[in-house]
């Protein structure tokens, strides 16, 4: 019967929920690693990889991501063309 | 013969460890091969109760560890099956009166004469879970289609592959086709989805899980029992033989629904 509220009310089905949740906790229960540190490495990446090579802060996308048993930090960083820099 | 020494762990407790423990033994026993169970639950003894032999126990693990006795003499023969015992847990000690190398030694003295020694891990990922899987070939993590369970055993999981020696595979227990259905509840695709690890069973939630642990007579040796034929499965999986998993949704049609709610099942 919830199912049909659910659906009345626009609500996620639970057991979608209970997915989501899971897939998000188990990535940091096996890091080791909390959402707060998450954000301090991916600050800590930004400020490096900035120092060598202009890159675009709004296009940058970082997370954890797991396949199997196997967590990786996956990392999409949009760099600044030279020529947008020069004109710029 | 050297028996294969298979350990049931979870990390949460309440899902079903024990129960599977006791239904997998009888299964295997009904397929002739010799058997023996050890609760490695020191404090909380209960896989006694649900084979229905707390009424038989003289010794127990512990007294066969601090040489009280013979390991013979612990070994506790089932009602119905003359080729499968039970090796209890003290009830008056905690987990700091075995070590993992008692473990090896009592499984190891059990090898030469048994197809299968089965453990049954207490809840946790401490020293009783360290005892339990010390002397395992293989171990099974026992989990519920359900968000604290599934965490747990992820837990268990990566402290299992921390150990390399292990490569854990999957029951899933209790889950109600008809919720999964309704999408109430994690499938059995969503939960190894999940955790990445391989899977030798799925038992449906069934009332008969329950009314055999009250008489002390696991479900496994109840043909009508749908869980009991999971456990079977199971058990002929552990033997290697290649065995298709149930199909749970078929069961979910409105009439299963009707004689179930009649009762028409029990």
């Amino acid at each position: 019967m919830s199912g049909l509220w659910d659906r009345i009310l626009g609500r996620k089905r639970s057991a979608l929920s209970a997915k989501e949740r899971l897939q998000l906790v188990l990535v940091h229960d096996r890091t080791d690693l909390t959402p707060a540190e998450l954000e301090e490495l991916k600050d800590d990446l930004l400020k490096t990889i900035s120092r060598h090579i202009a890159i675009d802060p709004d296009g940058v996308q970082i997370a954890l991501e797991r396949d199997g048993r196997e967590q990786r930090l996956v990392a999409d960083i949009p760099l600044r063309s030279v020529a947008r820099r020069r004109a710029g | 013969m050297t028996a294969q020494v298979v350990t049931l762990t979870s990390g949460k407790g309440g899902v079903g460890k024990t129960t599977a423990v006791a239904n997998l033994a009888v299964a295997l026993a009904a397929d002739g091969k010799k058997v023996v169970c050890i609760d490695a639950d020191i404090g909380l003894r209960n896989l006694d109760v649900v084979m229905g032999l707390e009424n038989r126990i003289v010794y127990d693990l512990v007294d066969v560890i601090e040489g009280r006795c013979r390991l013979r003499q612990a070994m506790i023969r089932d009602k119905h099956y003359q080729n499968l015992y039970l090796i209890p847990a003290a009830q008056t000690r905690d987990k700091s009166a075995v070590s993992p190398s008692d473990m090896v030694r009592v499984c190891d003295d059990l090898r030469s004469e048994q197809d299968f020694v089965l453990i049954d891990s207490p809840a946790g990922i401490e020293r009783g879970f360290r005892n339990a899987i010390a002397a395992a070939d293989r171990v099974l993590v026992v989990t519920n289609p359900e968000i604290s369970a599934v965490r747990d055993a992820d837990r268990v999981v990566g402290l299992l592959e921390a150990e390399e020696k292990y490569s854990p595979a999957l029951i899933i227990n209790r889950l109600n086709p008809v919720m999964v259905k309704n999408h109430d509840m994690l499938s059995a695709d969503d939960v190894l989805d999940l955790l990445g690890i391989r899977l030798i069973g799925v038992v449906p939630e069934d009332d008969s899980v329950i009314v055999g642990s009250n008489r002390g007579a696991p479900v496994a040796s109840d043909m009508k029992s749908r869980a009991g034929t999971a456990f079977r499965n199971i058990a002929k999986r552990l033997q290697g033989h290649d065995v298709p998993f149930m199909d749970l949704e078929r069961q979910t049609g409105l009439w299963d629904r009707i004689s179930r709610i009649a009762g028409g099942r029990k």
